[in-house]
């Protein structure tokens, strides 16, 4: 039995907006959402920015050696995910648990990072309400917005683990697909925010 | 399923071209062309890693074109907060700006 008999079998007969399922289009919409949520903190931010006398400048401050590192690494962890759920539609379940594995570890390492950037930047002087280097919304702006994405990693990173025993606990393959497939929408969102987050509180 | 019908270029393909994009965006950050040219470029680099990221992993060419619809919705809206936003950074700024000397001359406050 495929995943699309499975869904056909539930869901209405009107033809949905996604091809293969209700559910995902209701992560889209969530998505759509959070989307919103990020464009908000963002543009605050390029707000805050711009209407500062002395903003310092990013990339002195911060360095972006390690984020740059981070960057690839959500990369390669959405190139895991998408490599997971291809070998589900294999139907290699094995491989599929390794790759959702490998991204769940992708998003563990990003998050120790982050946390070992701030403990080094809140060392040097960087605090949410004040910094050596000038405007104080500069570090207030920063731990809210990298804060935010960085809750949201960790939430993948339950999603993800959670994810790895529902479809090892599932004997058919193709009866996880379509959760994996949502997950994965999850996953390459946080990874696009990341690549906004990177460009706009970093590198410009 | 789903994964063996998408047509064009392949996960490890569109891994090259987000890492090539990404080492592109930190040659850019020490080019001399100035400040705005540089986030100018920038900005575009960042939105076609996106684009990349939301067409070929999170599938989004190869779904219902209403979908699509949904997924641009943030854009336009996003661009109504820069637009929302822009007057009152303006007033900000024009403050700011008359207020600058004793500002720097007063110590910081939190």
């Amino acid at each position: 039995m495929t995943a699309a008999t499975v869904h056909s079998a539930v869901e209405p007969a009107e033809a949905p907006l996604t091809p293969e399922s209700w559910g995902k289009l209701g992560m889209w919409v969530f998505l759509v959402g959070d989307a919103v949520g990020f464009g908000v903190l963002l543009a605050g931010y390029g707000a805050m920015r711009a209407t500062s006398g002395d903003w310092p400048n990013p990339y002195a401050v911060l360095g972006i050696n390690l984020t740059a590192l981070m960057t690839f690494l959500l990369i390669c962890s959405s190139v895991t995910m998408v490599k997971g759920l291809e070998w589900l539609g294999k139907g290699d379940r094995t491989r599929a648990v390794q790759y959702l594995f490998f991204t769940a570890l992708g998003g563990a390492i990003f998050v120790s990072l982050q946390a070992y950037e701030w403990s080094h930047l809140i060392h040097r002087g960087l605090h949410i309400n004040q910094n050596p280097w000038g405007a104080a919304l500069f570090g207030t702006s920063f731990f809210l917005v990298t804060g935010f994405h960085g809750l949201h990693v960790t939430g993948g990173v339950i999603y993800l683990v959670s994810m790895i025993r529902y479809v090892a606990n599932r004997p058919d393959p193709a009866a996880s697909y379509n959760a994996v497939e949502i997950t994965g929408l999850y996953w390459h969102f946080v990874d696009l925010v990341w690549i906004m987050v990177f460009t706009f509180l970093y590198l410009f | 399923m789903a994964a063996s019908e998408h047509k064009g270029p392949s996960y490890m393909a569109i891994f090259w071209y987000l890492a090539v994009l990404t080492i592109l965006e930190l040659i850019v950050v020490f080019l001399p062309f100035g400040k705005m040219t540089n986030n100018v470029l920038l900005g575009a680099l960042a939105v076609t890693k996106a684009v990349l990221v939301a067409m070929y992993f999170m599938h989004l060419r190869f779904e219902a074109k209403t979908l699509g619809w949904i997924a641009v919705t943030p854009l336009a809206i996003a661009t109504l907060l820069v637009f929302v936003l822009l007057p009152d950074g303006f007033a900000v700024l024009k403050k700011t700006d008359t207020a600058a000397k004793p500002a720097v001359a007063a110590p910081a406050k939190h």
